[in-house]
This record gives structure tokens, C-alpha cells and sequence, in this order.
């Protein structure tokens, strides 16, 4: 049984990298780079919580 | 496109959803650190006995009760991804961020590979059980650090909302232990006549030498602040997330220690592979057996999945800031994850879990940590500093400073000492690659660092500037 297992463990290890990658591929062949890392540090303080006293 | 958050400037940005709630906070922060009770902890009875395990038990409780109470304060502050790094970088300076900024990947990633490792152990051990020799750890240490990683990338709530059912049950069990063995369901009852045989069998020097292993019970709590951009309200949710955590912890350290102290010989205890799992089999109870093994299974990959969460956070931040190459500061724009982030930390990963022993991997993980708590000291008293509490609004002020950061500089001052005495090698390898890390931002990396863009929070001038 063991033996099965060690083979389902490979083949699901292939299936989750094989989804990441093809997502990553997708979405970066899909969406321009410059919004992907459009993010900026900070915008929830500018917005919603202002350190004032 | 529905994903895409307009700014008060016009123009189109992603950023990480804000889902999270303190529960969540919890999670992440238990979820890292609970495994150091299941395994790990215990070689600090192997350095110097019961006493100085209960010892180092509690030191260790203090050091990062003011770490929990210092990084409370600045966090709620300082409410962004990277946690410490983002507050080096504002409180500080750029290459104590980024030296911060590594000390976390490298603490968070060694971890995830160590509890990788961990898996494979555990699946060994059963096979064993069931007669199979020489099973093949290696497929189940990958899709481990596969499955994990492929959770994270599909979205952060799903990821912490795992992490917080199974560190729930993880938690359980050591109560239900617990519960148990005092309601009389052991067959071998609680001695801890070996603290008053045998109380210190290698002098004060054993309670020293076991505080690098007490930090096992705690090591991680201070990576609930990596979730800041990603919880809905971050000046509570941090501080009551962290705060809790760390209580959860003092709980579940003094129990585990009770426990597994009163029902094994502290010479086995000490060199015991699955403390909390070895002492259900003594109890010989079949359902506590049981869950003791769920629970340690369970404590493992919740500390994994925190670790890629906070790894992946930490080195995301540092790229919108590029402090490494910007191309790995991506936000997906549907699961809205540092998705590149998470993609470019498995390979690394895997090369430690199936590449390096157990003992470095972790070694290199506690000193990595012990800086960065290290750098908190001289943070926070620079924080005081620069902006008194008058003149910017904390959600959570911790009480008694100076002190916590003086006690928390001692200990870690303690602690390099007792990591000296095992592995001074490391220590020193450790301290060289920060060091020529440092060197390379310094002369190569900064001049592409947007000098002015890093500074986001708006607050007024520090003072006596």
C-alpha cells in the first residue's frame, strides 16, 4: 500500500505544481505587468486608518 | 474589472484582499508556533534536565511575551505586509529592512522545510508501525511543501481559515491530554520525583544550554504581524490576534511540559523524536494515541502553511519596494496573493527539506529568528523616540517600557549564548552570509530602491528632526 502511496504523493506533487505554473503562465501572458505589481504599501492607512491623535 | 481597486488619483491598483479577522491573526501565529510543543522543545530537558526544561519553558515564555507585547505596539502602527521589515524600513533605515527582510524568509522557509521533513518522520513512523521498513519520505516531504504552496496561491482566507481548524485541533488535543491524564486515564501515573533525585544533572549551565530549544515552544508568534494588509481592521485584529496567540502558547508550553515530564524518564524525554505522541502511547489509551498522532500531523502542516504565508509576504514586500527585483512584488488579480512570491520560495524550499538535515535547517531558523527579536529591541526604543506616544495614535500601547525591551535584549543576548554552545559553527556562518547580503544591497541593490515611494505612512515629522 505504501508503495501506491508514494506514487499518489508524486503525481499529486506534479498536479499542484503543474496548476500553480500554468496559472502563473495565464495570468502573466494574460495581464500587463505593470498593474500585476501596481500594489503599494500603505494605501489602507491613506483610506481607513489615520494615526492621529 | 471588478478586481481592480481605483485610487483617489485615478489610476488602477491591485492589492491583497482584506478578509481576515482576529481568529485568522491567531491561527497564523499558533499555527507557525504550536509544532515547537509537539516536537522539539523537549531536547531542552536532554541539555539540563526537568527543572531546566521548565526553565528554559518559561525564560523562553517571557522572551517572547515582551516580543509579542513590543511587536503589538509597532504592528498596529506599522499595519502592512512584511511585518517587521516595513517597520525597519520606517522606524530604522533601509538595510536594517532589508537585513530584517531576509532574516524573516530565511527564518519562515527553513521552518516550512523543517516541517516538511517533519512529515515525511511522522509517515515513516507509521509505516514502521504497520511493518513497512524504508518507506521513501521524499514524495510526501514534496507534496507537502506542493500542497501548501498551491493553497496560498489560491487565496488567503481558504489558506487561514485551514490553519485555524487544524491548530484548533492541535490545541485540543494537548487539552484533552491533558484532561485526561489528571482525570486518571493514563495506565502509568504522573512522577516527577526525578526534580528532587536528579534536579540539575550538568549544573547551571543546563539551564542555559536548554534555553536554545525552550525557544521551540514560542519560535514564530511574531509572524501574525505579516497578515497587516490582509486583515479588515489591523490596529485590533493584530494586537488581539498576537496577544492571545501568545497566551494559547504559555497554556499549551507549561501543559506539554507537565505532561510529558510526569509520564517519561527525563533521559528519554530529552532525545524524544514526538514528545506529545510518546507520551499518549505510555498513557496506553488507543483514542488519545490517536489523536495525539492527528494532532501532531495536523500542528506540522499548519506550521508549514503559516511559514509559506509569511515568507511569501515578507519577500513580496520587499519587492513593491525593490529591495529585490520588482517583478516578484505581484499581486494576482483574482486571488489577489503575492502569487510569484509563493511560486519563487517552493524550489528553495524543497532544496532544504530534501538537501539539509533536520538539525541545521532548524538552527538556521532559530538564529535567523533571534535576530530579528533582536533587532525589535533597539526598534522599539527608537520608535518611543521618534514618535512619542502624544504624537501618533497606536492601536495598542504596551506597558511597563523600557522594560520588556531590555528584558527581551537580555534573553536574546542569553539565548546566542546557549545557541554558541551547540553551534557556534553556525552562528558564525550565519552572521558571514548577513554580512556580505548586506554588502551586496549596499553597493549593487539600493540604487534601484524608489528612495522616496518606501515611505508610506502618514506620519508627522519624528521628533527632533
Amino acid at each position: 500500500m505504501w508503495n501506491i502511496l508514494e506514487y499518489a504523493a508524486w503525481a499529486l506533487s506534479a498536479l499542484f505544481g503543474v496548476l500553480m505554473l500554468a496559472d502563473l503562465i495565464r495570468i502573466d501572458t494574460t495581464y500587463d505587468n505593470e498593474l500585476l505589481i501596481s500594489s503599494r504599501e500603505g494605501e489602507i492607512e491613506a483610506t481607513a486608518e489615520r494615526h492621529e491623535i | 474589472m471588478e478586481n481592480v481597486t481605483s485610487t483617489a488619483a485615478g489610476t488602477d491598483r491591485l492589492r491583497l484582499l482584506r478578509v481576515l479577522g482576529p481568529a485568522h491573526v491567531w491561527a497564523l501565529g499558533v499555527g507557525i508556533v504550536l509544532v515547537g510543543e509537539y516536537m522539539g522543545w523537549n531536547f531542552s530537558v536532554g541539555k539540563g534536565g526537568m527543572i531546566a526544561g521548565l526553565m528554559a519553558c518559561w525564560v523562553a515564555g517571557l522572551l517572547y511575551t515582551c516580543v509579542a507585547m513590543i511587536d503589538s505596539e509597532v504592528t498596529s502602527t506599522v499595519a502592512a505586509a512584511g511585518g517587521q521589515y516595513a517597520q525597519a524600513k520606517h522606524i530604522v533605515g533601509p538595510l536594517m529592512a532589508f537585513n530584517v527582510g531576509l532574516f524573516l524568509v530565511m527564518a519562515y522557509t527553513m521552518l516550512e522545510a523543517a516541517n516538511a521533513i517533519t512529515v515525511g518522520f511522522l509517515l515513516d513512523t507509521v509505516a514502521g508501525m504497520q511493518g513497512q521498513t524504508g518507506l521513501n519520505q521524499q514524495p510526501f516531504i514534496v507534496l507537502a511543501i506542493m500542497f501548501l504552496a498551491w493553497l496560498n496561491y489560491r487565496g488567503v482566507l481558504a489558506t487561514l481559515t485551514f490553519n485555524l481548524v487544524i491548530t484548533a485541533i492541535a490545541f485540543i488535543a494537548i487539552i484533552a491530554l491533558f484532561m485526561s491524564v489528571q482525570l486518571g486515564a493514563s495506565a502509568v501515573p504522573l512522577d516527577f520525583s526525578a526534580i528532587t533525585s536528579d534536579p540539575l544533572p550538568y549544573g547551571w549551565v543546563g539551564i542555559v544550554a536548554s534555553l536554545h530549544f525552550g525557544l521551540w515552544y514560542y519560535l514564530g508568534i511574531e509572524g501574525t504581524c505579516q497578515a497587516a494588509e490582509e486583515v479588515r481592521s489591523p490596529a485590533r485584529s493584530l494586537p488581539y490576534g498576537t496577544m492571545a496567540g501568545i497566551m494559547t502558547l504559555l497554556i499549551a508550553a507549561t501543559m506539554t511540559w507537565y505532561i510529558c515530564s510526569g509520564l517519561m524518564p527525563w533521559e528519554y524525554l530529552g532525545q524524544a523524536g514526538t514528545p506529545l505522541f510518546d507520551a499518549a502511547r505510555v498513557t496506553g489509551n488507543t483514542s488519545l494515541m490517536v489523536l495525539l498522532f492527528v494532532g501532531t500531523a495536523f500542528a506540522t502542516l499548519a506550521s508549514a502553511n503559516g511559514c509559506i504565508n509569511d515568507a511569501s509576504r515578507a519577500w513580496f514586500s520587499m519587492s513593491r519596494d525593490r529591495y529585490l527585483p520588482s517583478w516578484f512584488g505581484a499581486v494576482h488579480p483574482v486571488y489577489r496573493t503575492p502569487y510569484r512570491a509563493i511560486v519563487f520560495l517552493v524550489p528553495i524550499a524543497l532544496i532544504f527539506a530534501l538537501g539539509a538535515p533536520l538539525d541545521q535547517v532548524v538552527t538556521f531558523s532559530i538564529l535567523s529568528g533571534l535576530l530579528g527579536y533582536t533587532f525589535m529591541t533597539f526598534n522599539m526604543v527608537m520608535f518611543r523616540n521618534k514618535w512619542p506616544l502624544d504624537k501618533i495614535k497606536r492601536g495598542y500601547v504596551h506597558p511597563f517600557h523600557p522594560l520588556p525591551t531590555i528584558v527581551l535584549l537580555i534573553l536574546c543576548s542569553t539565548a546566542y549564548f546557549a545557541v554558541f554552545l551547540g553551534y557556534g559553527t553556525q552562528l558564525s556562518a550565519m552572521m558571514c552570509f548577513y554580512i556580505v547580503a548586506s554588502l551586496w544591497f549596499h553597493f549593487r541593490r539600493y540604487k534601484f530602491v524608489r528612495r522616496g515611494d518606501q515611505f508610506t505612512m502618514p506620519w508627522p515629522k519624528p521628533h527632533g528632526y
